[in-house]
């Protein structure tokens, strides 16, 4: 099929960006979304011109580096990664328009490519169990209900794309957040410092200049990995506690 | 017959001096406690450079830190939690035993040398047995949401080429989880200033001072800024270099630059030629195929492998009866069935894709049927264990796996050569240690599913931050070093210079063309299947690939600027210089063993023949600048697991 | 940059960070705001379903109506001086607003920090209640000073009578512009209380999978009774039901 793209273009941080436009042929249906972008470079870096700059490793759906804005949304019609967005979405002759992530807390680096170290900070400031090499008990010491298991590992599987803060009107991470918040605080690992995980995430999230929760849902739809809404209630209620009990 | 190829030297053997003699179970034991050990008030005065972020790397950086050592990290993606570990699905293998099956550490030891066709080191091999049962107790400590039973205690399942359940998963995301718990880990290290860490930077070039590594040269990607970093000791832990195959199972900035800059620089490079091709990976759909996607092994406990018994039979798989159907698996090979090893199940899907029995567009492909799954447990059972890979599946192939049997193809997943180490872990640069997939220590010619989870952690958890003591604690006072040093300069200038060769050719041919091509020469010779006739060809074919690529390649844009075509360029010079040692090595070894296929040496009935008498030694590789490569052997002996011809039949 | 190979002033460990604790650092955080809109908007809410029932008396009559209003002011009595009842209320009610209204433009402000630069390609997001949020707040607040002035300070309403409620309403509901004004912000209240409610409700960490359900269905069926009962008022006088 034939497509025409409109890639968001910009040289560096410091240096203003715009829309530009670009006509594709020959794309296959069974390309993946980054696959077509590849043949575009092919041709750009034979023109002389400067390839589009954008984020991607694993292109399995797991590593979370992939992060467009397609047609209007994170990772594109389809609820997945870029990476494993097909062509099949797209019809023949489409317009597509292709992104970088906006939100003050990811500036863009170059073209469609974005700096997200404020997600590290976030982990950083409690996301972790302090457990250093050699000091576990056996793994089989304390049981955890499945119920548990399964809530945890719901959490757990957020691959820190991005994606809810760049389809978020108010650019909040608080789903991003509230997964990593979640998965440990309802573990009895992560008792031990459930109130000061929280407290201190939270904290680090509204730090880097994140937005505001209003509970619009935008996150929850673009998650990748399905974090579903209701994370964001587990975690106010746990910061809420927090700060009910946080002796400190 | 003896060898006839001149392309190498014979250098003197190579010996593994670390690992102490005595009982096997008692050798880990023994060098822990000979081992020398730095006071802890010391530690924070020695810096230790960690290269990469995955399950060895991070958790390597995490456990030096918090042993007080100062750690300096770097890692090319984003964010130290985006390493390829992370795509890992299928499990982790500890031999906790907790089934009450028959496991025990020896178990799995044998299993892996077994596995392993008998090429790795019994010491090393034993080691890892024993730590698996740690990891897993330090993992579930860290958080990681291993799955559970309803009783609450962890799930286990077994996992290809072994008869007990022994291997520990988080869904199809195993790997994503304990790779995440050694970023937490890790991040917990930076927040406390102990690690230094330096994510979009990548490694280019090692620095070695007075015949000890002491230092890095980088790359920041985003500015271009080269620097050079020092340390007392390096540690590399950038993974394989399956990417020399331009498809693979690999990221797609997974590189070999790290590793063979360090070979370059004097440490031996071990067995290049094992590469394990992993058979159940979607296949390719066409040119434009960047990557492939692998399959989680652990698809082949429930699923049944099959092809249509006649050639070019192109009917929909529902619509071919039963009795017509070659389950050549289960055929061949009665007793492990769908379960036998890697390199096994692998072989026998190109032989009967040869046969012209192969299904799916190009006839590259088997079918993966869970018909007989769904019938047997019911829908919602195979969803709640395969969920996420049959929706994986669906997406990039757009076809339903519950309806229609799924189409798999092997292709190339793992390196299990690499950097040759000592027990220690450490290379043949004193103070370059090399851990995780990096090196070549554990899985000898081929290695089992859910061990790369249990060796990269136990490298990075348990086995260097107690070795790399030894090292740091002799080498107590290092002579100071900075930019000005003259090795240090050399190593600086060097890159420079070839990152501006890079940009000056301005030739025609992107790349990616030049990858492509090395690759599909990779694949058709030094792959599934290889021949002395081929191997030939391909390294008659790789000078001149390289000799072309200097003239022609074209890299746009600046070295002072994120330049994604200048990292890909930088990374190919490497692959395409690492892909001759690979033939090479796959030349010199005559016989066949797990992943490596000699067509000249197999059984009457199309198994690997090994050759004990004349290869049962790691093939350690030195550069040799301007000469052919020294090829060092170290001889293995195997006192406790005595080889045999592996038969899975 | 290169790092020195033995660093003479070794790393030390960073001290915890301090984070304000107490009422700073409840104020301080993002979610702490939105639980101070939760809480005050919870209050509000509270009144209205109070006020609304309040206000269904005027089709009992001009002495039931009136008598209510009068009641209003001698609630609480005698532990409680005339008027004080309704004081007590009236400065609830204004914390309320204050603190809802706070939270709320530094919330906005924060938001609108946070994502300077919009997407090129434009789509609707979220759902009409969730976009209307902020100009409905703007929207409640004007209204509730034109509805003081209107009913309470009797400021801008012609031909009021002091302890006439029932003609004042009448009054008010006689003119074009009290009926515009008025059933305009009664479906803004509707909106903004669809999905303020069960915002509140993920503010406050009542929600979850299983009550995702139960807490819509409730935020929908309170907007609707509230904006139904509200409107029925001026609907009434419209129609002369009531005059």
């Amino acid at each position: 099929m034939r497509l025409t793209l409109r890639v968001w273009r910009q040289k560096n941080p410091h240096t203003p960006g715009q829309m530009a436009t670009y006509d594709v042929d020959n794309i296959s249906a069974d390309m993946s979304f980054l696959e077509m972008l590849d043949t575009l470079n092919e041709e750009l870096i034979l023109r002389g011109d400067d390839p589009v700059a954008f984020d991607h490793d694993c292109r399995e759906g797991i590593c979370g580096a992939c992060s467009l804005v397609i047609n209007g949304d994170a990772h594109g019609p389809e609820r997945t990664t870029t990476c494993q967005l097909h062509m099949r979405s797209f019809s023949d002759g489409d317009t597509i328009d292709v992104e970088p992530w906006r939100a003050s807390a990811f500036p863009v680096v170059k073209d469609l490519v974005v700096d997200r170290s404020s997600f590290d900070r976030i982990i950083q400031a409690g996301g972790y169990v302090s457990v250093p090499t050699g000091a576990a008990p056996d793994a089989h010491a304390t049981p955890v209900p499945k119920a548990d298991a399964d809530f945890a590992f719901e959490h757990a599987e957020c691959i820190g794309c991005g994606a809810c803060v760049a389809a978020c009107p108010n650019g909040s991470a608080m789903l991003f957040t509230s997964a990593k918040v979640n998965h440990l605080n309802v573990l009895p690992q992560g008792a031990p410092e459930r109130e000061t995980r929280v407290l201190d995430m939270v904290a680090q999230m509204d730090d880097e200049g994140f937005g505001g929760c209003t509970l619009a849902g935008e996150c929850a739809t673009a998650c990748p990995k399905g974090i579903p809404l209701p994370s964001i209630a587990a975690m106010n209620k746990e910061w809420l506690r927090a700060n009910r009990k946080a002796k400190r | 017959m003896t060898s006839s190829y001149t392309a190498y030297t014979v250098g003197a053997p190579l010996a593994d001096t670390k690992a102490p003699a005595g009982p096997v179970a008692e050798r880990w034991d023994t060098r822990r406690f000979e081992a020398k050990l730095v006071n802890p008030a010391n530690r924070r005065k020695h810096t230790v450079i960690v290269v990469g972020t995955g399950l060895a790397g991070g958790a390597a950086g995490a456990t030096l830190a918090e042993q007080g050592y100062h750690v300096v990290q770097f890692c090319y993606q984003d964010s130290p939690r985006r390493a390829h570990s992370i795509a890992a699905q299928g499990g982790i293998n500890a031999a906790k035993n907790y089934r009450n099956d028959g496991d025990s550490i020896h178990r799995l030891f044998y299993d892996t040398v077994k596995g392993g066709d008998f090429r790795a080191r019994e010491s090393n091999v034993h080691r890892l047995a024993q730590i698996s049962v740690e990891i897993i107790d330090q993992c579930v400590a860290q958080g990681v949401p291993f799955a559970r039973e309803y009783g609450g205690l962890l799930d286990t399942r077994s996992f290809g080429g072994v008869q007990v359940s022994r291997t520990f998963y988080a869904r199809g995301q195993t790997g994503q989880q304990l790779l995440l718990g050694a970023y937490q880990a890790l991040s917990r290290q930076i927040a406390a200033g102990t690690v230094e860490m330096h994510a979009r930077t990548e490694m280019l070039d090692l620095i070695v001072v007075d015949g000890k590594a002491r230092g890095i040269v980088a790359r920041d990607l985003v500015t271009g800024e080269i620097s050079s970093h020092f340390a007392d000791a390096v540690v590399l832990a950038t993974g394989g270099y399956g990417n020399v195959f331009y498809l693979s199972t690999n990221a797609m900035n997974s590189n070999a630059t790290a590793v063979w800059r360090a070979h370059r620089r004097g440490a031996y490079f071990a067995n290049p030629c094992f590469t394990q091709i992993h058979p159940t990976c979607i296949p390719r759909t066409g040119d434009h195929q960047s990557k492939l996607t692998l399959m989680s092994e652990s698809l082949r406990n429930d699923g049944r492998i099959w092809v249509p018994k006649a050639r070019g039979d192109d009917r929909p798989a529902r619509e071919i009866p039963e009795e017509e159907r070659d389950y050549y698996l289960e055929r061949i090979y009665p007793s492990f069935g769908n379960l036998v090893p890697r390199d096994i199940a692998s072989r026998a899907a190109k032989n009967v894709c040869d046969e012209g029995r192969g299904v799916g567009p190009g006839g590259q492909g088997v079918y993966l049927d869970f018909a007989d799954a769904i019938a047997r447990m019911g829908r919602a059972k195979v969803e709640e264990k395969y969920g996420n890979l049959f929706d994986m599946y669906a997406r990039i192939t757009a076809e339903d796996p519950y309806e229609t049997p799924m189409r798999i193809y092997p292709a190339v997943h793992y390196t299990m050569g690499g950097l040759w180490v000592d027990y220690d872990l450490q290379t043949t640069v004193p103070g370059l240690f090399a851990i995780g997939e990096a090196n070549f220590s554990d899985h000898g010619a081929n290695r089992l599913g859910a061990s790369a989870l249990m060796q990269g952690l136990a490298d990075g958890y348990f086995v260097l931050p107690s070795t790399i003591n030894d090292y740091l604690a002799r080498n107590a006072r290092p002579e100071p070093v900075d930019a000005s040093h003259p090795a240090a300069e050399s190593a600086l200038r060097e890159t420079r210079r070839r990152i501006e060769r890079l940009l000056a050719v301005d030739g025609d041919r992107t790349p990616d063309s030049f990858h492509r091509e090395l690759g599909e020469l990779m694949w058709e010779y030094c792959g599934m299947a290889r021949t002395e006739e081929g191997l030939r060809k391909a390294l008659g074919r790789i000078p001149e690939i390289r000799e072309e690529f200097w003239r022609r390649i074209k890299v746009p844009g600046s070295g002072e600027e994120f330049n994604q075509s200048l990292e890909k360029a930088n990374r190919i010079v490497d692959y395409l210089e690492l892909a001759e040692l690979m033939c090479l090595d796959a030349l010199h070894r005559e016989e066949s063993c797990g992943g490596h296929f000699r067509e000249e040496s197999q059984t009457p009935d199309g198994e690997a023949a090994r050759d004990d008498e004349r290869f049962a030694y790691a093939a350690a590789w030195e550069f040799a600048p301007g000469a052919a490569p020294v090829l060092h052997k170290e001889d293995l002996v195997f006192e406790y697991v005595h080889p045999t011809q592996r038969s899975y039949a | 940059m290169a790092l020195a190979s033995r660093q003479d002033t070794a790393p030390s460990r960073k001290p915890p960070v301090r984070r304000p604790t107490g009422l700073r650092g409840f104020w301080g955080s993002t979610v702490g705001k939105k639980t101070v809109m939760a809480v005050s908007g919870l209050i509000m809410l509270g009144y209205l379903v109070a006020h609304m029932i309040g206000n269904l008396k005027i089709f009992f009559g001009t002495d039931e109506f009136n008598g209510y209003a009068h009641w209003l002011r001698t609630m609480g009595e005698p532990v409680l001086h005339y008027e004080w009842a309704l004081w007590i209320v009236r400065v609830l009610l204004l914390a309320a607003v204050v603190g809802h209204a706070a939270a709320a433009y530094q919330l906005s402000r924060r938001d609108l920090r946070a994502r300077p630069v919009a997407y090129a390609h434009k789509r609707r997001r979220a759902s009409y209640a969730t976009r209307t949020m902020r100009w409905g707040g703007i929207i409640l607040l004007l209204f509730i000073v034109w509805h003081l002035l209107d009913l309470t300070t009797l400021t801008v309403n012609e031909n009021a009578q002091a302890g006439r409620p029932y003609e004042n309403v009448v009054a008010t509901f006689s003119t074009w512009y009290g009926n515009t004004i008025y059933v305009v912000a009664m479906l803004a209240v509707g909106l903004h209380i669809r999905h303020g409610f069960w915002s509140a409700a993920q503010t406050l960490g009542v929600g979850n999978a299983t009550r995702e359900r139960f807490l819509k269905v409730t935020a929908n069926l309170l907007a609707l009774v509230l904006t139904v009962g509200f409107l029925s008022v001026p609907v009434a006088v419209m129609t002369g039901l009531v005059g």
